[in-house]
């Protein structure tokens, strides 16, 4: 086995090109998919007339196909569909967020509804209002609650950034196989490139663990 | 003076009747004990005074306004009947000061040092001043359940509700609860108290209510229908609490 750690070198300009858009997809992406899951939780969780249930057929069509096929969906149907086109990190940031959002909107129904129906009756009793009880007493206990999942999904979204190589986003994987397709250095090349997403994963790890550990998990 | 007015109350959930044709008034000073068999409705009587039920027909009239009544600010009622849950429901997520500052500071939007201030007498009423920055899981039953007491007094309520306060509690924690609550009657406040501690209800309430399957089947004093049960029903239940 030859490895040249050289070549590593060489090429991790390109690859930190990839992984400035690994991040941008994520932290947009997630952004848009905490929006969207919030919504779409809350909905579900409260029962609220009509958005209630186009949030489950949300949930259920996202759940449902594979985050490849609607990458490909947005990219390449879309525009055939209804003239809507977009470039490939537009695309990728939108299924990003809609993919990820279906799943937090899951963990967030999920915390809501795993508070404790006695909370909210103490709070009402106190004379506050529904949405008072929401947002002071709910809302703070549950937010609690998602850390840990909502972490986990974190992770998860980073990582499916990768996916987005099939429609041309020269995020981290695609900079990878740029590189090894004119190289054929494919040891080194997918060393470092794994490497690099375990950092970025880590340091997303650790960052909640911090955060799981200043807010008490109750 | 009529705090409580139930006029012919019916509660039912879906198809279940729970609450037949309740008529109850309780004046301003009374201590009411409410006992009966599990499932006889208590706690719903309770939930359909401060409104966490609705009713699903009569009338029920708390401080002068109807809970019918669509003028009427159900968070009013609410502030003027506190109430207290056999689980505590302490907020986790708040300091014991914290939880009882909660309500003033929400409801009644005093600023956090009046608030804290307020709660801290509270606290100091129900003994606990020195746990004041303990977290609800620090804290036993019977501190958790003072807590609650000081929470519900926090914003002024006229009434206070009481819901088996104790029947989570061991028994050697129960007569720390029992002894705030006695004392908040000596004070004047009106309670109702569904509850199975006969002592209390002797030596402290002024009026008994037997119910049984969604009525209240006696209303009295409470050394009269402790002494002599009118009914077996009564006589029964009162041998099998013992
Ligand atoms: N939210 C609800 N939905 C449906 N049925 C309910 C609900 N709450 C209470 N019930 C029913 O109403 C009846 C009376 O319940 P309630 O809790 O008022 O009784 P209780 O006298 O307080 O009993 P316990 O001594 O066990 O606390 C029971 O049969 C119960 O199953
Ligand atoms: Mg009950």
């Amino acid at each position: 086995m030859d490895f040249q750690f050289q070549f590593v070198l060489t090429t991790l300009p390109q690859l930190m090109q990839g992984v400035k858009l690994t991040i941008y997809i994520t932290v947009y992406g997630l952004l848009g998919g905490i929006g969207l899951g919030m919504i779409t939780g809350l909905a579900l969780a409260y029962k609220i007339p009509i958005l209630n249930l186009t949030g489950a057929v949300y949930v259920w069509i996202i759940r449902g196909t594979p985050i490849v096929v609607q990458a490909m969906f947005v990219y390449f149907a879309l525009p055939l569909a209804m003239g809507v086109r977009m470039s490939g990190l537009q695309a990728a940031v939108l299924v990003l967020a809609i993919n990820a959002g279906a799943y937090i909107a899951e963990i967030v129904r999920g915390a809501v509804l795993s508070i404790n129906k006695g909370l909210v009756d103490a709070g009402l009793a106190l004379g506050l209002s529904r949405i008072q009880v929401t947002a002071f007493v709910v809302g703070p206990l549950s937010f609690r609650r998602m850390i840990p999942p909502l972490g986990n999904q974190f992770i998860i979204g980073l990582k499916d950034t990768s996916l987005f190589i099939v429609i041309g986003v020269g995020e981290l994987t695609r900079q990878g196989q740029e590189i090894m397709a004119s190289s054929f250095r494919a040891l080194e090349v997918w060393t470092a490139v794994a490497l690099i997403y375990l950092v970025l994963t880590t340091v997303l790890a650790l960052s909640l663990r911090w955060l799981e550990r200043r807010m008490k998990i109750l | 003076m009529k705090i409580v007015e139930c006029k012919k109350v019916c509660k039912s959930f879906d198809k279940t009747d729970v609450l037949f044709d309740i008529d109850l008034s309780i004046n301003v000073g009374e201590v009411v004990v409410v006992v009966g068999p599990s499932g006889s409705g208590k706690s719903t009587l309770l939930r359909c005074i401060n409104v966490l039920e609705k009713i699903t027909s009569g009338d029920l009239i708390v401080d002068g306004k109807s809970v019918i009544d669509p003028k009427t600010d159900i968070r009013h009622i609410r502030q003027e009947a506190g109430m207290v849950f056999q689980q505590f429901n302490l907020f986790p997520q708040l300091t014991a000061l914290e939880n009882v500052a909660f309500g003033p500071r929400k409801v009644r939007k005093l600023s956090k040092k009046d608030a804290h201030e307020l709660a801290m007498d509270l606290l100091t009423k129900v003994g606990l001043a020195e746990r004041a920055g303990h977290y609800p899981s620090q804290l036993s039953g019977g501190q958790q359940q003072r807590v609650a007491i000081a929470r519900a007094l926090a914003v002024k309520p006229k009434l206070m509700l009481f819901d088996e306060p104790t029947s989570a509690l061991d028994p050697e924690l129960k007569g720390e609860v029992l002894s705030v609550m006695r004392s908040l009657a000596e004070e004047g406040m009106t309670m109702i108290v569904v509850s199975h501690e006969m002592n209390f209800a002797l030596n402290v309430g002024n009026r008994l209510i037997f119910m049984d399957e969604g009525r209240i089947i006696h209303d009295g004093s409470p050394r009269d229908l402790y002494d002599n049960p009118p009914t077996e029903r009564l006589r029964d239940f009162l041998r099998n609490i013992q």
